[in-house]
């Protein structure tokens, strides 16, 4: 039984197993296909659309970079332009002008100084006692001498602080003189800083050899990342965007734009996962719902299928049943066609047998015989053969009435009275094996065709066999009628210990017992199953081990109109 | 007579006082069973009843051609004539004989039969000696 139920429960989980498959197939691929689709189109999108606006941005930052030094050079330019070598050489009259200029731009331009051919600063206007320094070694002086425009990268210089030199050469008859400004690195630095966007973005700038040009918020190696790359390509576009894995700092974006002619690189770094925190926001959101979606798909899957496969059991079962009980009825047929045949051959033989020992009964009375020493052991043998052939007698006549009609009368049955009439029969026996006898009878049930004493023996019988096996542990037995279509219906159900499977299968073959030698014939439900084929009903069981017994009787309400002879003879 | 009713109507008359007391009487027992027949015929002698035993039907018309009987005893289920039909040849050829009938379990529809066609009783095989022979005596009183 045991074994049953796990073959049934693994029969089971294969029938789901199966088909959860399909329903992931055809409901969860979908979900997800789709959901794929859409979040693929989604971050295509807004990828283009991050990096247009990074672009943009880089760009008009680049913009606002380039001209704020072509606005610096071109101030110092336009003084170079217009006031002469000596005039600017006078060092009031180039502290004029840097006041000019600081109160035109703020405090952008530190100072201003003029430095002839030799490199050896003339003029000096500013917050620094650089006084005549010599330039000549300076890479922006030589840079000057070459080019009328320079504009230098960051340096510390003599005063040990980053700066920047902005420095137009001019020649006087022949002489060549230079004008520098300095310009606040803070004031610029601040220009770049302000490029700021979500959690992770900043900007910076880079030289020609990757120094900085400006602080960068974050740590920076210029070494690592895309930065060299950036620095030495040589494309016509005007903003680079590249990506790049990186173990520092993981997946970042970078933008960058070319300065200053090429001389130096804006680039803008913000993390991937920050830049489109939108699209991994939505990531999340869309994983969720599909997770949640494949989660009740699959549990109503589940429980749909579950459903299903107990019903498709279920039907299973009760075909196998009928198929059972359609082998059982032929089989029940040749058994009790031969168990009748030999219960009648027999009846002769031990009739002679019991006349017989009548006889030496008989002769046992004579005088010559009741001397005798062993006389009592005689009689005591001849009882005990007497009392066997009643037995034999029992048996032939309860095989019999299995397998031939009786001549039970006909009349009207009132069923529930029937039972109710069995309960109190039945009532000493269940008291003594502590079980109780419950009854739930449908009212107003039409009386049956039958034979009043044939079915007391049926009811009585199913009572009797299932107080036999409460006997020992008590337990109740419920009795319940109903009406079904033109049948009454009358179930005998106990929670007794139950039949195995393998004794189910043979409950109705007559001489089949599972009580001790000569506690049980095996004819009770032989009797009972020939009862109710004759009355044109049926009689089947439903067992549980550990649960209990179900024994249902079908009894036709129109009388049963067969051919009157015998069911099987 | 008036004796033998007096100790027939005694209740649970013992088997010695029917012995003695009663007259003879000569039955005829019709079945195919010779060894049944056999041990009958010495069981009902000491009861003092003579049987005649017939294995057959045909057996049995012959016997009754040529002896008289104060009740037959009849097996319905014989090999060769369908006992109603033996019963129905002997009602006729001697209406007045009481005729008791031997029945298998489960033929009573044969054994009904068996009455309507004026056998006296029926009996289920198998029986009690004591209740045949009881039978016997109601028979027999009955008719005489």
């Amino acid at each position: 039984m045991y074994n049953g139920e796990k073959r049934r429960s693994s029969y089971l989980m294969l029938f789901i197993k199966n088909r959860i498959g399909t329903v992931l197939i055809f409901s969860v691929m979908p979900l997800i296909l789709v959901s794929g689709i859409i979040l693929y189109q989604f971050k295509a999108s807004h990828y283009e659309k991050i990096h247009a606006h990074l672009g943009t941005l880089v760009k008009k930052h680049k913009q606002n970079i380039d001209s704020f030094l072509n606005e610096k050079l071109g101030d110092i330019h336009f003084i170079a332009e217009i006031y002469s070598f000596h005039e600017l050489g006078n060092e009031t009259f180039l502290k004029e002008k840097l006041e000019t200029l600081q109160q035109a731009y703020g405090p952008v331009f530190v100072d201003l100084g003029v430095v002839n051919s030799h490199g050896v600063q003339v003029a000096y206007a500013g917050p620094f006692k650089l006084g005549k320094a010599v330039y000549s070694d300076a890479d922006w002086f030589k840079e000057a001498m070459k080019r009328e425009y320079v504009i230098s990268d960051v340096f510390l210089g003599l005063r040990g602080l980053p700066h920047f030199i902005v420095a137009v050469r001019k020649s006087v008859n022949g002489d060549q003189w230079v004008l520098r400004a300095t310009i606040d690195f803070a004031a610029f630095n601040d220009l770049v800083e302000n490029i700021r966007i979500g959690e992770t973005g900043f900007a910076f700038i880079l030289n020609k050899e990757g120094d900085f040009q400006t602080k960068p918020l974050m740590d920076v190696i210029p070494e690592k990342g895309p930065y060299m790359d950036l620095l030495e390509s040589d494309t016509k576009e005007e903003v680079q965007i590249v990506e790049k894995e990186d173990e520092l700092s993981g997946n970042n974006i970078y933008v960058s734009a070319f300065l200053k002619n090429g001389d130096w690189l804006l680039v803008y770094q913000q993390k991937a996962s920050d830049a489109f925190s939108a699209f991994t926001k939505a990531l999340r959101v869309s994983v969720i719902i599909i997770i949640l979606g494949s989660i009740g798909t699959i549990a109503l899957a589940f429980v749909r299928f579950k459903n299903m496969a107990h019903h498709m059991e279920k039907a299973e079962h009760e075909r196998r049943l009928m198929n059972e009980q359609i082998i059982e009825t032929g089989k029940l047929a040749v058994v009790g066609e031969l168990a009748a045949g030999v219960a009648h051959e027999i009846n002769n033989p031990v009739a002679i047998m019991v006349e017989e020992a009548g006889w030496i009964e008989d002769l046992l009375e004579e005088e010559e015989f009741k001397e005798s020493e062993n006389i009592a052991e005689f009689r005591r043998a001849l009882k005990q053969i007497n009392t066997q052939g009643k037995r034999c007698k029992e048996i032939t006549q309860k095989l019999l009435s299995f397998a031939r009609k009786t001549d039970s009368k006909i009349q009207e049955v009132q069923i529930n009275e029937l039972i109710e009439e069995i309960i109190t029969l039945s009532a000493q026996r269940a008291k003594f094996s502590n079980v109780t006898i419950g009854c739930q009878l449908q009212d107003g049930l039409p009386v049956i065709q039958g034979a009043h004493t044939e079915l007391q023996q049926v009811l009585l019988n199913l009572i009797n066999n299932a107080l036999d096996a409460m006997e020992k542990g008590g337990g109740t037995i419920d009795i319940k009628t109903r009406l079904n279509k033109d049948h009454i219906v009358v179930e005998i159900a106990d929670n007794g210990p139950g039949i195995a499977s393998a004794n189910l299968k043979r409950i109705f073959e007559p001489f089949f017992t599972t009580k001790p030698v000569g506690k049980g014939t095996g004819l009770g439900l032989s009797i009972c199953y020939g009862i109710m084929k004759r009355l044109g009903g049926d009689i089947e069981v439903q067992s549980v081990i550990d649960k209990g017994t179900i024994f249902r009787i079908n009894i036709p309400l129109k009388k049963y109109i067969g051919e009157k002879q015998d069911l099987i003879m | 007579m008036n004796k033998k009713q007096n100790i027939l109507t005694v209740k649970d008359a013992g088997k010695s006082e029917i012995e003695n007391e009663q007259e003879r009487i000569e039955l005829l027992l019709v079945d195919d069973e010779s060894g049944f027949v056999d041990v009958m015929i010495k069981r009902m002698a000491k009861r003092n009843i003579h049987v005649t035993g017939a294995l057959s039907g045909t057996e049995a018309v012959q016997i009754l051609r040529k002896n008289d009987f104060d009740a037959a005893v009849l097996d319905l289920k014989m090999e060769d004539i369908n006992g109603i039909e033996v019963l129905k040849i002997m009602k006729k050829m001697v209406p007045m004989m009481p005729v008791i009938m031997l029945t298998g379990h489960g033929s009573e529809d044969a054994a009904k039969e068996g009455l309507e066609c004026g056998a006296f009783d029926y009996l289920t095989k198998p029986y009690d000696l004591e209740t045949l022979i009881k039978t016997i005596m109601k028979a027999v009183r009955q008719r005489r």
